[in-house]
């Protein structure tokens, strides 16, 4: 296919999956808002009042980036797991196997889809947050730099996730018992300083934790740990798993027999 | 001129060690109607999944006019058009959607989309369906709706693997026409089917699988030739008690005014008249009992069960 050709069919992807998630909006925009709104009000306001400082900031302050960065990883993997595996379910994914599309051209698609809602779903989340905060903008290009290799990183992981996936309890697993706790562990709620020394260590295994500190540190201007070392470690995984999920495409894994 | 499709010493062995295909190879010419018929699980849909890129190969090769699955899939994917036999699409689209969206998967820009579109969802009657989601439409404009879905990149070569299964014999008799027609404006057309009538009336060439091998590959005519015998039915103007006793005729009363006469491929019909008028039989009408096909492919593989060749 010529570039224009595939230019064409990338975006016919990712007009689908965006109509997709908007045509559900209830299912797949509402509740992330309805959630992060509560934990807005409870943690921010009602107990982090009571908390005080943390890593300098007040609490509220502290948790609305690390709210903002799991609203964009938990949409962004859950937009590309649902989607495919139900393409896989219901077999459309067959229109785009008989079609001449590459396969690159298809984990490109669903991922941009993916990252539409997860930066869609963290930009709704942003601006409930000024409800209850003032934020800063520390420093832009971080704050979108991380946003977008994050969300990469994640559609991707829902796309593995969809390609593995036997039945639709395989895709509630990993964001279940995965991704939730590497999230709360990923530093959201609190500052990993204030764990002892080994968990600080074991803390460090989890990519959650970059994510969250960076963008953390995009919008306060402080962070746990190194920034440049955190962009290091998300560019190292998304290559990695996007090559993993193309591998896995091109042999057919899970589509084809 | 290259073939539509060519398979050469096409093999595909399952995960779970099941045989699907053994070594199979044919060619279907361009501009051909032809048929692929064979018992559940011959290998059928396997060998159909290996074109579609739906299943991979074990071993063998496949050229869509001339161009190698394999190594030029880009060429040889855009001259193919599919439409399966199980419905393929999101149930929750719109009969709209689906269709314009699968020419934006060929890369086909907007305006010509939207035109390809209009055009083939018009053609087989779903444009009033345009903004339905598929999942609300019957069994037959389902099953338009992903012929439309095949043909909006205008593919050279369309394979339906059992496009009327479930439709019903009006329906079935307009899908026909509208197949014939698009054969005739140059489209290669493969079926797959159940009612072998439906090969014998529309396709010029035929191969049958079975477990896995091609056991036929020749024109439905020559097919046809084959056979020994043919059974006509008479409808006659008054009751028989007993079949009539004509000698060499095999003859049998299916209901008092219903004969049905088995005549040798030799035998001519002249004669068997001829003792209808001595015995005083009138006969209202005659026909040819239809699925002369299906016949034959019973015998075929009944002939194999009895001389016992086992693989």
């Amino acid at each position: 296919m010529k570039s224009k050709e595939l230019l064409i069919a990338l975006t016919t992807i990712v007009r689908r999956e965006i109509r997709r998630f908007t045509r559900i909006w209830p299912q797949t925009l509402l509740p992330p808002a309805i959630t992060m709104t509560l934990y807005f009000i409870i943690f921010g306001n009602l107990i982090g009042s009571r908390i005080g400082q943390m890593g300098g900031f007040s609490y509220m302050e502290f948790i609305v980036p690390g709210l903002i960065m799991m609203s964009v990883i938990t949409n962004s993997y859950s937009n590309v797991v649902s989607s495919f595996y139900s393409a896989k379910f219901q077999r459309n994914v067959e229109e785009m196997l008989v079609s001449p599309m590459p396969n690159w051209i298809i984990l490109t698609g669903y991922i941009i889809g993916g990252m539409a809602r997860g930066i869609i779903v963290g930009f709704i989340v942003t601006l409930l947050s000024l409800f209850f905060t003032d934020l800063q903008l520390y420093s832009l290009p971080t704050i979108i730099v991380v946003t977008l290799l994050t969300s990469i990183l994640f559609a991707t992981g829902g796309f593995i996730n969809a390609m593995l996936a036997n039945s639709f309890d395989d895709i509630s697993i990993v964001p279940t018992f995965i991704l939730t706790p590497l999230t709360y562990l990923g530093g959201v709620f609190y500052s990993i300083s204030l764990l002892p020394e080994f968990w600080q260590g074991v803390s460090q295994l989890n990519p959650i934790l970059y994510m969250v500190s960076t963008f953390r540190y995009g919008i306060l201007g402080s962070s746990d740990i190194n920034i440049y070392t955190s962009m290091a470690v998300i560019v190292v995984f998304t290559v990695s798993l996007f090559a993993i999920a193309l591998s896995m495409l091109n042999r057919g894994r899970g589509i084809r027999t | 001129m290259s073939a539509a499709l060519s398979i050469q010493q096409l093999s595909k062995t399952y995960g779970n060690g099941f045989v699907a295909l053994k070594n199979i190879s044919f060619e279907v010419q361009q501009g051909d109607f032809f048929a692929l018929l064979g018992p559940n699980g011959a290998g059928k849909s396997t060998t159909l999944g290996i074109v579609s890129s739906l299943v991979n190969a074990t071993s063998g090769s496949v050229e869509i006019f001339g161009h190698d699955l394999a190594k030029d899939m880009t060429s040889a994917k855009q001259y193919l058009g599919v439409v399966p036999q199980e419905f393929n699409f999101n149930a929750f689209e719109t009969v709209y959607n689906i269709v314009r969206t699968q020419a934006g998967f060929y890369g086909m820009p907007g305006a010509l989309a939207d035109q390809r579109s209009k055009h083939y969802l018009t053609e087989l009657g779903l444009w009033d369906k345009r903004d339905t989601p598929a999942r609300m439409l019957s069994g037959g404009m389902k099953r338009r709706l992903m012929i439309a879905r095949a043909l909006v990149h205008e593919p050279k070569l369309l394979i339906l693997d059992e496009p009327t299964a479930g439709v019903d014999i009006e329906m079935r008799r307009s899908m026909w026409d509208f197949l014939q027609q698009i054969n005739a404006a140059g489209t290669t057309i493969i079926l797959t089917t159940h009612y072998l009538e439906e090969a014998e009336f529309l396709c010029k060439n035929i191969a049958i699988i079975d477990q896995g091998k091609i056991v036929q590959n020749t024109s439905i005519k020559a097919l046809l030739q084959q056979l020994d015998s043919e059974c006509f039915i008479f409808d006659l103007a008054a009751n028989l008690e007993y079949p009539p006793e004509i000698v060499d005729y095999q003859i049998s009363l299916e209901d008092p005014h219903t004969l049905v006469v088995e005549v040798k491929k030799d035998q001519s019909l002249n004669n068997l008249f001829v003792q209808f008028e001595l015995m005083n039989i009138s006969v209202l009408s005659m026909r040819n009992k239809s699925n002369r096909l299906e016949e034959m492919f019973i015998s075929m593989v009944e002939k194999k069960l009895e001389s016992g060749i086992e693989e």
